[in-house]
């Protein structure tokens, strides 16, 4: 047993639970006073039923019995009985961090349905979506954890496409995750409509302080999420430790330089943002790239998030927070980016500037496209099985007084706005 | 006598008040006001989204004075809250027809 790489496991597993109360903050903040609770509230809730769905049957799809590649049986592992039973150590933690993984991913949706969404509605949609969206894609991505399943076998290694890469590269979830969580977020963002006064009137993020508060706990988090993807405490671990510090260092100077030139100040909404999005952009490419590499991938996401978030004004969907700016643009852009920046003689096949072919990039761009297109066919059919049955917007009523009050029986504040 | 009412630019409290005392005023009441004037709104931007704040945050004073000092007390808190721009407020006087300090139960100049 190497207890060095089990102890180091336990921590990084605890680190990304440690992610979604953050992401709460990160979120609470940035909603209305008259919600912060139900934002917050989507975030513990997405603990709640991520852990029920991981242990039943979304462990089973992403690391079981591999079935042609596609998912992993997902009758293979209920209620991680055998895990558990083996006694193997890194197995069983292996495990439960996994459902940290989950639950992440599924609370970064929430942020695209802020105010508006029945509780009830989505808890619902979180238990179904980590099993029907995250589970099969984190197969493709990471298999039983050997290498030549799921999209390694689909898309590289002799295959006909992009026979001489091994692979699509994504060490700790760019597509999984952030292009995952980014196109369901904007999915459910369209599903449920505009907010009331979307686009007319100020909807001014309550609480700055929780933002930066919750960008904190979010970077700090991310060392497990990121290093801890490297399975052992060695040099993959460090790696990634540098990168994703470089790349999101840089990234806040990146989205506070779009916002001095475009709107004259840079703002602390602008750092905590430039944070959220260089650790995004970093994630897949963490084990792929060397400092220089991460700092470019880092000034390139804050910028071209800082650029995205005003897309919501010009076609007119309300992903109230911005998943989409901030998850699917800058974790398409790092996924991407793996393609070109990748260094050979850090991890296995280089990007196109480092000596390396086109291919990477290709593999890495159907990788991608893959978790789009599947991402939002699946996502939409969930939506719209809940839209039908028990409904997914509170009314109108509700909507304005204050989604706290009416879902939850509680008010943040006294006089909540 | 006289109810003397200002609003003023919240930074220009201490050097109002510290006026007032030298005028002789005994008392003030100070509360926090928001409104607009001349100067309108201002704006804020959350992710590149301009938001118009169209209410100033101001402080309100109000002083109760001696008909004969009212024109002294206007004076210093012109002077005092002076900053030049525009927002700087403004002062005005209205006739009050009768004071009465609650401990006490005097009435009319007595209880100033």
């Amino acid at each position: 047993m190497d207890s060095g790489n089990i102890a180091w496991l336990l921590i990084s597993a605890s680190l990304v639970l440690l992610m979604t109360p953050g992401l709460a903050f990160f979120y609470g903040g940035m909603s209305r006073g008259k919600s912060v609770l139900n934002m917050m509230m989507m975030s513990f809730g997405a603990m709640a039923v991520g852990v029920l769905a991981w242990i039943t049957f979304g462990f089973s799809i992403a690391s079981g019995d591999t079935m042609n590649n596609i998912i992993g049986n997902p009758l293979t592992d209920f209620g991680l009985q055998s895990t558990m039973e083996s006694g193997d150590a890194l197995g069983i933690i292996t495990a439960g961090f996994g459902a940290t993984f989950a639950i992440i991913t599924v609370a970064l949706i929430s942020g695209s349905v802020a105010d508006r969404m029945k509780f009830g509605s989505w808890l619902v949609f979180a238990f179904l979506w980590v099993i029907l969206v995250y589970s099969p894609v984190a197969h493709w991505v990471w298999g039983t954890g050997t290498n030549g399943e799921g999209f390694d076998a689909l898309l590289g290694a002799g295959g006909p496409l992009f026979g001489d890469v091994a692979g699509p590269y994504d060490f700790a979830g760019g597509t999984v995750v952030h292009i995952n969580a980014g196109v369901a977020g904007l999915v459910m963002a369209l599903l449920l409509g505009v907010r009331k006064g979307f686009g007319k009137e100020p909807m001014r993020p309550h609480n700055l302080p929780f933002v930066m508060l919750g960008a904190a706990l979010l970077w700090f988090g991310w060392f497990g999420f990121n290093a801890g993807s490297a399975y052992a405490a060695d040099g993959f671990a460090a790696t990634a430790w540098v990168n994703t510090t470089v790349a999101t260092a840089i990234a806040i100077l990146g989205w506070l330089l779009v916002e001095k030139i475009r709107d004259g100040k840079a703002t602390s909404l602008g750092a905590a943002s430039g944070v959220v999005s260089g650790l995004v952009a970093i994630t897949p490419a963490c084990a792929s790239v060397d400092a220089f590499g991460a700092a470019i991938i880092g000034l390139l996401a804050g910028a071209l998030s800082a650029l995205a978030v005003g897309l919501k004004y010009k076609f007119g969907y309300d992903d109230s927070l911005d998943v989409v700016g901030v998850h699917l643009v800058s974790g398409l852009w790092g996924t991407l980016a793996i393609g070109l920046l990748a260094n050979g003689t850090i991890n296995g096949d280089a990007g196109l500037f480092y000596g390396g072919g086109i291919t990477l990039f290709g593999v890495q761009a159907a990788a991608a496209g893959i978790t789009m297109v599947y991402s939002a066919i699946a996502t939409l059919i969930i939506g719209l099985a809940i839209k039908y049955t028990i409904g997914l917007r509170v009314s109108e009523e509700v909507e304005v007084s204050g989604i706290d009050l009416a879902e939850h029986g509680e008010t943040a504040y006294e006089e909540a706005k | 006598m006289k109810l003397v009412t200002a609003i003023i630019q919240p930074h220009r409290t201490d050097e109002v008040r510290a006026a007032l005392e030298a005028a002789g005023v005994k008392g003030v009441t100070v509360s926090e006001a928001a409104g607009y004037g001349r100067q309108k709104g201002h704006t804020e931007v959350y992710r590149g989204a301009e938001y118009t704040v169209d209410l100033v945050p101001k402080t309100r004073l109000e002083v109760l004075v001696d008909d004969a000092d009212a024109a002294t007390v206007t004076e210093a808190i012109v002077s005092a809250a002076q900053t030049g721009k525009i927002g700087d407020g403004k002062v005005w006087t209205v006739p009050v027809d009768d004071v009465a300090r609650v401990r006490t139960g005097e009435h009319g100049a007595d209880a100033l």
